[in-house]
């Protein structure tokens, strides 16, 4: 596991808590160990926290889209949740509003949605 | 490209990866100090972080320097690298255009946030890009 997020699994949903200065190499990590442990510990839901990110680029942009269709083919619910209000406003100005990802405003949230739907 | 008179604010060499994040910090350090909004700096940094990326990415790595500006008071950044250059800046500024991992949207983009764009590129001798903002 890649030093710059955190994989940790609660119920049937694995949170992926992403740190700052998280660089390209963590992030290709990050993909396949997450990848790897959705189908190991049959997850039904993936949460991925990104408050801890003061910017998101088009790099990690992309990643995160990524991240969410890889979730997806392998039937796990997906959910970014903690983008900063001025992330969310960067990001559509970068033209990457994320068109194939959900989002949550918190955890909480996203993990009572998963409940509702019995993924959690 | 005329350079400002003083000495930068910060400086910070890319070589590596880490150093694009190292360049993300320097700049929000500096725009912190300069008492800067929210919005604005995360536009600016996140402009400064595709530019960062591009030099290392595309250019074989450069410095990135910070200069605080007053009358009025602005952030300003100079990119420069020695890399191949960009053949066609029109092309390269356009969404979609990518040669490597971004999505095509990160010289585009990167203008779009700041308030003053300055790219200056020659096949053979590198790139440098300048970019202002109000903090």
């Amino acid at each position: 596991m890649s030093e710059a997020a955190s994989i940790y699994k609660v119920d049937k949903v694995l949170l992926v808590a992403i740190r700052d200065n998280i660089t390209d190499t963590d992030i290709i990590n990050l993909q396949e160990d997450l990848s790897e442990r959705i189908v190991s510990e049959k997850a039904r839901g993936v949460v991925i926290d990104i408050a801890a990110l003061e910017i998101v680029d088009t790099f990690v942009g992309r990643i995160l889209a990524q991240l969410s269709a890889i979730s997806r083919l392998l039937a796990a619910e997906t959910y970014i949740v903690g983008m900063r209000p001025a992330v969310a406003m960067t990001l559509v100005e970068l033209g990457m509003d994320l068109p194939g990802s959900k989002t949550a405003l918190s955890l909480s949230h996203a993990l009572r949605a998963l409940k509702a739907k019995g993924l959690a | 490209m005329s350079g400002p008179p003083a000495e930068p604010a910060a400086r910070v060499e890319l070589r590596q990866e880490r150093d694009v994040a190292a360049a993300r910090l320097a700049v929000s350090r500096v725009m912190d100090a300069m008492g800067a909004r929210a919005l604005r700096k995360t536009r600016f940094v996140t402009a400064v972080s595709e530019i960062a990326r591009n030099a290392l990415d595309h250019g074989g790595g450069g410095v990135i320097e910070v200069w605080r500006l007053d009358r009025p008071a602005r952030i300003m950044i100079r990119c420069r690298d020695e890399g191949p250059g960009i053949a066609d800046i029109d092309q390269a500024m356009t969404d979609g255009f990518s040669t490597a991992r971004s999505m095509g949207k990160g010289l585009g983009g990167a203008r779009r946030l700041v308030e003053a764009f300055r790219i200056d590129s020659r096949p053979g001798v590198g790139t440098t890009v300048e970019m202002e903002a109000r903090p």
